[in-house]
């Protein structure tokens, strides 16, 4: 829905009822609100309708491979970071029939899938979220062939960004470019401030529709002690990343080597389980199965997210072209940070971290970078 | 109406559970019924048919020397030969005896212990005759066994993915259980089927589905250490109803004798 950045009278300020009046004005436009909310013990992406739904007093502590949620001195409602869901699965859901058909006297009736009835508002988009959404608009839009479904989906999207106030251990979002200050791609932007004892939030106005959206709801204007403290929240986030990236010639860097021995090496972590893909805001993968009734009367095919991780992904006639795990770690490193430059003219990576906190063994793509660098820098390895 | 294909469910030495999974498939056992002639399954019916069979499904493994002369006589008579679960397929969870001295199984069990005459090995279907697909699961998804007889009787190849636990885990949206919770899971190295039930419940896979196409329980086993599991755990964990499969045999072996 953002059209590029309008013009607006500026910063609005609003406080927590504020925020429940924007989910109650979202709702009554009819949208169905899907933000972060705690279950089994993760923040995950759910429907929501009040504000009292949010993770208050919640934050997340991540490392590669681990993830668990802890209390907070106050009572922020987005003390956090990215957790294991990602907004991918609302716009590219994991498991989705594309078509039925069913036999006839004549032949066979093909029953197509109707369009989604629900119009969505994601609260909370972070900027390297916003990148990937960007990303994958590319994917499924770009070029001759777009997805109908994606585009079904994406159309009526409203997007309530959040700025950033804490990032996690795995977070690079900075060395990425691609945060922690979402610029543009929402409708609305929020900052939470939580200084001096008062608990509000920074809007930003990204499109007419959020112009609209906040003319609903009660809101003052940003003064400038509002705004120096946003930008505080952000410098602050930028300056605690969990993790770095150095993307100097990273793309000749994993093409140039495809024999490096850091590949036998992660190997011998890497179980090919694929979390990393399933996980990944950019990861697009997608095998389709096919199904067909005992008596032969009705036929399905269903969509659901694959990963170069399996064996399947890469069957060729006789067989798999990236058996070994090495290659098949190689293939997914080298297609993010690498390869996606050749096909979509960016990165593949966000820098959200999601692949380092869920790989189950912790393996970290920043630090395999960071190996096969440094092995060059060697003079004994060249 | 053209001749219906005829199936045959054979048992070997195995719990049922298997066969009990298409019996309970209450809703399509109807159409599985018009689709194909029940030649002999006797977990449902005492009419028995002669053979050839178009296709064959074999549950449990072979652990007496009759039954490793009968499951030759279960391939001469199918036309299709299919495998179903933990049993058929990695010789159950009486492929322990491979780890032990049988003797001492049969005289702890066993009343007069000379009655009993059985292979010092429970050895899966595939070690003894051709096999046409392997189904796994302990017991087999009843969905997946479904598709794997339209598939058959279609004649196209079953969708049944053979990656892990783990993609069906992420699927469903499940926070994965290891990294949020520290609990220690298989799903990474176990075969997709079950819809990750466990992690599901907040409680981690142990692995009932056998090994994935290209597991790596090492890596794993290590990941399991640093939350906390023994030697004894890891050499326990391995060792249930896929205690023979290669893979897990192996790591099982790893963590002691
Ligand atoms: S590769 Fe990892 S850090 Fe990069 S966008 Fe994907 S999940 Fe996030
Ligand atoms: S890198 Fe980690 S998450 Fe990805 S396939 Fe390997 S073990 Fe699984
Ligand atoms: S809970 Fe288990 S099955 Fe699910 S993603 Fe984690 S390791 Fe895999
Ligand atoms: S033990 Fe693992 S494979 Fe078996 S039902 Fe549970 S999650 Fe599924």
């Amino acid at each position: 829905m953002p059209e590029g950045h309008v013009p607006t009278a500026g910063e609005a300020i609003i406080d927590r009822e504020g925020l429940q009046a924007l989910l109650d004005a979202l709702g009554a436009r009819g949208f169905s609100v899907i933000g972060p909310r705690i279950r089994d013990e993760a923040i995950v992406y759910a429907p929501l309708r009040n504000v009292a739904d949010l993770p208050e007093g919640w934050t997340d502590r991540q490392d590669g491979g681990r993830y668990r949620l802890e209390r907070r001195g106050d009572r922020a409602l987005f003390g956090y970071a990215v957790g294991p869901h990602s907004w991918k699965q609302f716009l590219f859901p994991p498991r989705q029939r594309l078509w039925q058909a069913r036999r006839t006297e004549a032949g066979f009736d093909l029953l197509e899938e109707p369009p989604p009835s629900e119009r969505w508002a994601f609260l909370g988009i972070r900027a390297c979220e916003l990148h990937a959404l960007a990303i994958q608009d590319r994917v499924f839009l770009g070029g001759s062939h777009p997805d109908r479904s994606y585009a079904e989906r994406r159309r009526d999207l409203f997007l309530v960004a959040l700025q950033c106030g804490e990032p996690s251990g795995t977070c690079f979002c900075v060395s990425m470019e691609t945060g922690p200050k979402a610029s543009s791609g929402f409708d609305l932007a929020l900052t939470e401030l939580l200084g001096d004892g008062s608990h509000r939030f920074l809007v930003e106005v990204g499109s007419r529709a959020g112009e609209e959206i906040l003319a609903a709801i009660p809101h003052r204007s940003a003064g400038e002690a509002d705004r120096r403290e946003a930008e505080a929240v952000l410098d602050s986030t930028a300056s605690r990343m969990g993790r770095t990236l150095d993307t100097r010639g990273i793309r000749e860097l994993l093409q140039d080597h495809p024999e490096h021995p850091r590949w036998e090496e992660v190997a011998t972590r890497c179980l090919a389980c694929a979390n990393c893909t399933m996980v990944c805001p950019t990861c697009f993968c997608s095998t389709v199965e096919d199904h067909t009734a005992l008596t032969g009367e009705s036929a399905e095919r269903t969509r659901l997210w694959d990963s170069c991780f399996s064996l399947d992904f890469s069957y060729l006639h006789g067989g798999s072209v990236r058996k070994e795990i090495r290659s098949r770690y190689r293939q997914w490193i080298t297609h993010k940070l690498s390869t996606w430059f050749d096909q979509f003219g960016s990165s593949g990576c966000v820098g959200c971290g999601r692949c380092i906190t869920w790989c189950p063994v912790g393996i970290d793509i920043t630090e395999e970078v960071r190996a096969i660098r440094s092995s060059l820098l060697e003079p004994t390895h060249a | 109406m053209p001749a219906r294909p005829r199936l045959a469910v054979w048992k070997f030495a195995s719990c049922d559970g298997c066969q009990l999974s298409l019996l309970d498939c209450e809703e399509e056992l109807l159409s599985l019924a018009e689709a194909v002639e029940i030649g002999y399954f006797l977990e449902a019916s005492r009419k028995t048919l002669p053979g050839p069979y178009d296709l064959s499904l074999v549950e449990g493994s072979i652990t007496t020397p009759e039954d490793a002369e009968r499951i030759r006589e279960v391939r001469r008579l199918s036309k299709k030969l299919v495998t179903i679960g933990a049993c058929a397929t990695a010789g159950g969870i009486q492929a322990l005896r491979n780890f032990a001295r049988i003797e001492e199984f049969v005289s702890a069990v066993y009343a007069s212990p000379e009655y009993i005459r059985t292979l010092d090995r429970s050895t899966p279907i595939a070690a003894h005759v051709p096999v046409d697909f392997e189904l796994q699961g302990c017991p087999v998804n009843r969905l997946q066994l479904l598709e794997v007889i339209s598939a058959f009787l279609t004649g196209r190849t079953p969708a049944i993915p053979r990656y892990s636990v783990c993609l069906e885990c992420k699927r469903a949206g499940t926070p994965c259980v290891l990294v949020a919770r520290g609990t220690p899971c298989l799903g990474p190295v176990t075969h997709a089927g079950c819809g990750a039930i466990c992690p599901g419940y907040g409680r981690g896979c142990y692995g009932c589905y056998g090994p994935m196409e290209t597991p790596n329980p090492p890596s794993l086993g290590r990941r399991w250490q640093a939350l906390g599991a023994s030697e004894r755990d890891l050499h326990r964990v391995f060792r249930t109803f896929n205690a023979g499969a290669e893979p897990f045999r192996r790591e099982s072996e790893a963590h002691g004798g």
